[in-house]
């Protein structure tokens, strides 16, 4: 075993500047839909902030949540595009971060409960989803959140099943799964393998409008109160690095992204002012339902 | 080869040995214990509408596209390098584990490091390294050494003993190099190769480190219900490992290591500030950290009941099933692989459907089995069994393939059941028990069927940074698998070792 910590330590003295973590201030950001051709879409804005803030920009094309949020505590990437819940867990890690810039939808976010005909809580559409009661017979069925790190498919879902329901959604349905993935969501609801789903509402009419849905089979059965979702979170430690008054470009740069194909990447209409302040409220649901610690 | 005249000492086992009926006692227990398993197995079916979705699927196979050439090339060669270099570190780190594997703190060692899966590994290696190819090559490497170590070990321990006890000094190195060696050898190359195609397989990881690989774009495709593109992508990563045989070669592989390292550097970002923090605070139990030390009992006990309990029961119920349906789906599909039985143009068609039904990502074929049955414990066992079912098969086949036979051996029904299925009876089952760890590990990923498996607690507590309660977990799981081990290296101990020529 002298072999391998020897290997380690050769490939690490020859290792050569990699393709990624060069002296470049680096982004990255995964989208709560179509996580394809990442690369080719946040390009783009790689080359939009290069040309805004003149230093070279990179973009790393990370999916995992997890490995985000180390590279952002890690100081690999200074500027993230996370969702609510990842945000906060990867600010309370760097001191000094701050989210800067939200999307336009993002102040007023929102999670879909989506019931299959079987579950026997269709209501035939009768209401509109805005005027519609929590379900309480939800309890006792089959139910699946998105990713278990997703804030709109897991942490504001669980805080209004704690709410309403009284406990724990393990103890609440018959089953309870993490699908991983929002359109997984909507496919394995749509199919009644599960009764019960949560999932970003985004996704969901983005599923509708591509005709993927049919509404015979499956149904919006309640909408959460907004929360705030999606940000841009910033290092503190970037004026340092690149200069005073570097953190206030970043944020005037992408508040003043106007192009529909930078845009679209995430996708949002625009992107508008945000703070810590704004998240505050997440941290505390999520301390509520036991996912972060109080620090 | 020595292998020749060695077989022909043997005396052959169709005699019902003590050893055989012991070995017949032990699969006796296995399928029990699995009977057992089923009637707590929590295995519910209920009849959902799959066919949208399926239908979805069907016509992405049917349709395959190719999104991006460029993006395509680049996966390509990231996941080769990638696969090759973290072969190349794992083979030779696992190689000179095997040469000590006698030794217990190597094999718990072993055990140990296997018993995490590569996703976690990588947000283990991002801790000190970054995101960087050297995290990716790590995370599969260090595994896959762990592994290599237990199977070239055992297959060394598995030689014919005769041949190292006719010389003077049979416990020296250049014994092992002429006696051992050459008899494990071609096991062992058969077993190396099948390594490369998992390391292919495994590169998804990479992708969690900002490097796309094959694997990466797969997995994105499938879990947006790219079908099309999902196909594309399957169909490309089926070709390269089923062309294997032809590009592969003993003599270009240090050709394409070097290549691979001028492709893809194995540079790293070490930030020892994260490192530190990782290793001396981040994975010390909560109430240890606080400023007023609290007990570490409460935490420990809520652990218990709330996840390392449940945990390890789901683990082992889930494992012991999945286990019994991967053994009798490989025996059932072995004769159908082995040229003892079938000939060579039929061995190839029976190659392509084994890989195409081992290179299914077990999360697809968990997920269609969902949609087909809804959720419960059956669609893993399904998944789980086909999946390892389908390696176990390709890897009996290999061995039975190295099987000397006489000219007038029996044939069909008596040939597999009385010469060949007796003789790698004892290979079949050190590959179950290592086929045991594999499901537990793999259970991590099955988070989608919302049963509560050990590796289902590992992921969320990577999820939700709390490397404590993940440390803890892991410790437990790396505890099963040298239990396991263990047990595994008391069975064959047990069960004589006359029979121990019969590989070659």
């Amino acid at each position: 075993m002298r072999l391998l910590p020897t290997l380690v330590a050769l490939l690490v003295s020859f290792s050569l500047v990699g393709p990624i973590g060069a002296e470049s201030f680096t982004f990255t950001a995964i989208p709560d839909q179509d996580a394809s051709r990442l690369q080719q879409r946040f390009g783009q804005v790689a080359s939009y902030l290069q040309e805004q803030l003149g230093v070279e920009v990179n973009y790393i094309p990370v999916k995992s949540y997890a490995a985000a949020v180390t590279a952002f505590r890690n100081n690999q990437v200074q500027l993230a595009w996370f969702g609510a819940l990842s945000g906060v867990q990867a600010r309370q890690r760097v001191p000094g971060s701050r989210a800067i810039a939200q999307g336009y939808e993002d102040q007023f976010f929102k999670s879909y409960f989506i019931a299959h005909r079987s579950s026997g809580l269709l209501d035939g559409g009768s209401a509109a989803v805005a005027n519609k009661p929590f379900p309480l017979a939800m309890a006792g069925h089959t139910f699946t959140f998105g990713a278990k790190g997703s804030t709109s498919g897991r942490l504001m879902p669980e805080y209004y099943i704690r709410q309403y329901l009284g406990q724990a959604p393990q103890q609440s349905f018959r089953r309870v799964g993490f699908s991983g993935d929002h359109t997984r969501t909507i496919a394995l609801v749509a199919s009644g393998a599960y009764e019960v789903g949560a999932v970003n509402y985004q996704v969901w009419q983005a599923a509708l409008a591509a005709n993927k849905v049919d509404l015979q089979e499956v149904q919006v059965i309640w909408q959460t109160p907004t929360y705030p979702d999606y940000q841009w979170s910033l290092r503190g430690d970037v004026d340092r690095r690149w200069g005073q008054g570097f953190s206030a470009k970043v944020k005037a740069a992408l508040l003043a992204i106007k192009q529909p194909e930078l845009l679209g990447a995430f996708p949002r209409s625009a992107f508008v002012e945000a703070d810590n302040a704004d998240y505050e409220a997440t941290r505390e649901t999520a301390i509520a339902i036991g996912l972060i610690d109080e620090s | 080869m020595p292998t020749l005249s060695l077989k022909r000492l043997d005396k052959g086992p169709a005699q019902a040995s003590p050893s055989f009926l012991s070995l017949r006692s032990s699969s006796f227990y296995v399928a029990l214990i699995a009977g057992v398993c089923l009637l707590f197995a929590d295995i519910e079916i209920i009849s959902p509408n799959p066919w949208l979705e399926l239908r979805a699927m069907g016509e992405g196979l049917l349709a395959p596209r190719i999104v991006s050439y460029s993006e395509l090339l680049q996966g390509l060669a990231n996941t080769l390098s990638f696969a090759l270099q973290g072969m190349a570190v794992a083979v030779v780190a696992g190689f000179s584990m095997a040469l000590v594997y006698r030794r217990w703190f190597i094999r718990a060692f072993c055990a140990f490091i296997r018993a995490i899966h590569e996703l976690f590994w990588a947000l283990i290696f991002i801790q000190c390294f970054g995101l960087s190819p050297l995290t990716g090559l790590l995370a599969i490497a260090l595994p896959y050494a762990g592994t290599l170590a237990k199977v070239y070990g055992e297959l060394f321990e598995e030689t014919a003993p005769q041949p190292g006890a006719n010389l003077l000094a049979s416990k020296s190195l250049s014994a092992f190099f002429y006696t051992t060696l050459p008899l494990a050898w071609p096991a062992l190359c058969h077993y190396t190769r099948y390594r490369f195609e998992c390391a292919l397989r495994s590169t998804v990881v990479l992708g969690f480190v900002g490097l796309p690989t094959l694997g990466f774009y797969l997995e994105t495709a499938l879990s947006e219900g790219y079908y099309g593109e999902a196909a594309g992508l399957l169909y490309v990563l089926l070709l390269l490992i089923a062309s294997q045989r032809w590009w592969l070669r003993k003599g270009l592989l240090p050709l394409y290591v070097a290549l691979a390292v001028v492709c893809l550097p194995p540079s790293a970002n070490v930030n020892w500030p994260t490192l530190l923090q990782f290793f001396g605070e981040d994975i010390i139990p909560q109430p240890l950290r606080t400023a007023s030390q609290q007990d570490l009992g409460p935490w420990l006990a809520l652990m218990w009941q709330q996840q390392l309990w449940p945990g390890l029961c789901n683990t082992l119920v889930l494992s012991q099933i999945a286990l019994l349906f991967s053994a009798l789906l490989a025996l059932l599909l072995l004769p159908f692989n082995s040229t003892l039985f079938i000939g060579p143009l039929l061995k190839r068609g029976s190659d392509g459907l084994l890989i195409i039904a081992r290179s299914l990502p077990e999360y697809l074929l968990a997920f269609v089995a969902l949609l087909l049955w809804g959720p419960s414990m059956l669609p893993a066992i399904v998944a789980l069994a086909l999946h390892n079912g389908a390696i176990v098969a390709h890897l009996l086949a290999g061995f039975s393939q190295q099987l000397y036979l006489r000219d007038d051996a029996c044939r069909g029904v008596n040939r597999y059941a009385y010469e060949v299925l007796p003789r790698i009876y004892r290979q079949f089952l050190a590959i179950l028990f290592y086929r045991w760890e594999v499901i537990m590990r793999e259970s991590a990923i099955l988070g989608i069927l919302g049963i509560a498996t050990l590796g289902f607690y590992i992921d969320s507590a990577f999820e939700e940074f709390r490397f404590d309660r993940a440390a803890l977990l892991i410790l437990a799981s790396a505890l099963l698998n040298m239990a396991v081990d263990t047990l595994a290296r008391r069975l064959r101990r047990g069960l004589q070792l006359d029979t121990k020529a019969d590989l070659g």
